[in-house]
């Protein structure tokens, strides 16, 4: 088997108690990897790292243990092959929408012209709706325009991988909808390697091609590994007709409400952290073998301009 | 809803005013009535004392006919002691500025270096909560016998107390910069003197911005006083040189044009720091 293209193994993460006393281990003995073009999404509970985690990927934080290898290197320090979209959108609110996506395409590109740069940036607004919205600030968009920002800055440096913080954690439900099918659009698009922090079963059934199961902290570890196998080509409106959704979802908030505890340490003989195994709910059995989805399915996905603007 | 009257207020001001200058002007009236002089004292002052009734403080008609008449001529010049109440207020503002630029220069890049590294910030922090509370004017002497040179002496006043505010506001704003967005620059491989004059000094310009108006208060406040102690020129001398007068009317004048020039400063860079204050 050829390394994948993420690798992350035994990566522990611990914080030092107040003096004297022993710290607490957030997580340890973490392993999984993430091939190209694929969608991870991970899931837990409040409290079990996944933030950190993704600050590790992304090189912001250290973690204690462990290394994370992308693309044949280590990973040290924060780089433009790692967009991130963080969980608060963290726009710069001086900055008009188009600029906070030039900060990052000008860094990317130092030797661009001042109109290449904005063409650049012009392009990957248009491509999240935000043609109309260009120049305006922070303070005069709407929830869901900023995190489209976000997301536009970070695709607009055309990075190796994307990490996204719970991106759509603080929209109302039809803003998160509306942004979900926007991004599923680029994604398929563009085959970007995404890992998702989510707390959202059915985001992360929609968007992801596996989701990690993250157990509770501390001493959290992956617990599973499930595999999302329905055909790539889903959408929100058809995705609960096909039955395999009500065995992955049934499966996945079992997990949450159930079978989460317990996996710290090792606790469960049987689990190795090393190997989590890889689960795929209502095929487990081998009887229905439906065919998996081809991992980068060829989609002409055109990217629909936005149906309502002020979401 | 109540209808909107805007020139309500504008209404109520005028009519304190009107209040306030017709008290004055009853109360500076010339008593008519006839004075106890003591002999001894009438044949000191004479004729004044005599007539006896009345007082230096100038009734308001004064005090407007001697604002006209600054208003009038500016700028003239009738030797040392003599300057129009304009040339007063020019040197005034010129030290002003000149010592707050140059407090200015230091406080900007130095608090950036302060609050970005938490060690110095800690390391200096004795010394700037030690000299902060300083009375400008406490240096005087010192500056006086340093520098030789009274005026430049006037001017490092106005640097030191316009000094500590920009200082200690640049440091906080500087250090409160949000994680996220310096996170932001990180992920981006933004280079570090980017990240300073495209991210932290916007991010601190609101809080730096309100040190600098402090600043300009607080050294407004201390040239007046700064320039009764050094003399020769500028507006807090004018003020001194005219109670040896006993002009009251020309203090009264020199008084009020301070608050205006203090309020015209404070304006002008309220209004820079609303062009660098952003919404979030």
């Amino acid at each position: 088997m050829t390394p994948s293209f993420l690798k992350v193994e035994g990566l522990a993460r611990r914080f030092p108690g107040p003096a004297g006393t022993p710290g607490v281990t957030v997580f340890e003995d973490i392993h999984f990897g993430i091939e190209k073009g694929e969608f991870v999404c991970i899931i837990g509970h409040s409290g079990c790292g996944k933030t950190t985690i993704l600050n590790v990927l992304a090189g912001l934080d250290e973690a204690n243990d462990g290394l994370v290898i992308m693309d044949g290197r280590e990973v040290r320090g924060p780089s433009l092959d790692r967009g991130v979209v963080f969980q608060g959108h963290a726009l710069l609110p001086w900055l008009s929408a188009l600029g906070n996506v030039a900060f990052g395409v000008r860094s990317r590109w130092p030797a661009w012209s001042a109109k290449q740069v904005e063409e650049h940036s012009t392009r990957y607004l248009e491509m999240v709706g935000l043609g109309p919205a260009l120049h305006k600030k922070q303070a005069e968009l709407s929830g869901g325009m900023k995190q489209r920002v976000g997301i536009a800055r970070a695709f607009a440096i055309q990075p190796k991988m994307l990490l996204l913080d719970e991106p759509f954690g603080a929209l109302d439900a039809l803003t998160r909808g509306t942004i979900q099918d926007e991004l599923l659009a680029i994604v398929q698009a563009t085959h970007q390697t995404v890992f998702m922090i989510t707390h959202d079963v059915d985001e992360a059934i929609l968007l992801a091609d596996k989701v990690l199961l993250m157990s509770n902290g501390p001493g959290a570890r992956i617990a599973e590994i499930v595999e999302i196998t329905m055909r790539r080509e889903r959408t929100r409106n058809s995705i609960h007709h096909d039955p395999q959704y009500y065995r992955i979802r049934n499966h996945l908030v079992d997990f949450l409400v159930n079978r989460s505890k317990g996996y710290a340490d090792d606790k469960m003989p049987d689990h190795d952290p090393r190997q989590p195994p890889v689960v795929r709910p209502g095929l487990e059995g081998g009887a229905e073998t439906l065919p998996l989805p081809a991992r980068t399915a060829p989609v002409a996905a055109s990217i629909h301009p936005l149906k309502n603007l002020s979401a | 809803m109540k209808p909107s009257r805007p020139w309500l207020a504008p209404l109520l001001s005028a009519i304190f005013f009107a209040l306030f200058v017709g008290i004055w002007h009853l109360a500076t009236l010339p008593t008519s009535a006839a004075v106890q002089v003591d002999p001894e004292y009438a044949a000191l002052v004479g004729q004044a004392a005599a007539t006896g009734t009345k007082s230096a403080m100038p009734t308001p008609g004064e005090v407007g006919a001697k604002l006209w008449e600054h208003f009038r001529d500016p700028f003239y010049d009738k030797g040392t002691n003599d300057k129009g109440i304009g040339t007063q207020l020019a040197f005034s503002i010129g030290r002003v500025l000149l010592g707050f630029s140059l407090a200015a220069l230091v406080a900007v890049p130095l608090g950036f270096v302060i609050g970005m590294s938490p060690l110095i910030y800690k390391a200096l922090d004795p010394f700037i909560q030690v000299l902060k509370p300083i009375s400008p004017l406490a240096w005087m002497p010192l500056a006086l016998y340093t520098i030789k040179d009274s005026d430049i002496s006037a001017i490092f006043v106005i640097f030191i107390c316009s000094l500590w505010p920009m200082l200690v506001n640049t440091a906080f704003g500087v250090a409160n910069v949000r994680r996220d967005w310096l996170n932001v620059a990180r992920t981006l491989e933004v280079s570090r003197l980017r990240t300073a004059f495209q991210v932290i000094l916007p991010a601190a310009a609101p809080t730096i911005m309100t040190g600098m108006r402090i600043s300009v208060g607080i050294a407004w406040l201390v040239i007046v006083a700064a320039e009764m102690l050094v003399g020769g020129t500028g507006i807090g001398y004018f003020v001194w040189n005219e109670w040896n007068n006993l002009s009251i009317a020309n203090i009264i004048s020199a008084i009020l044009l301070i608050g205006l020039v203090g309020m015209l400063l404070d304006t002008l860079l309220a209004r820079l720091a609303r062009a660098v204050t952003y919404r979030e």
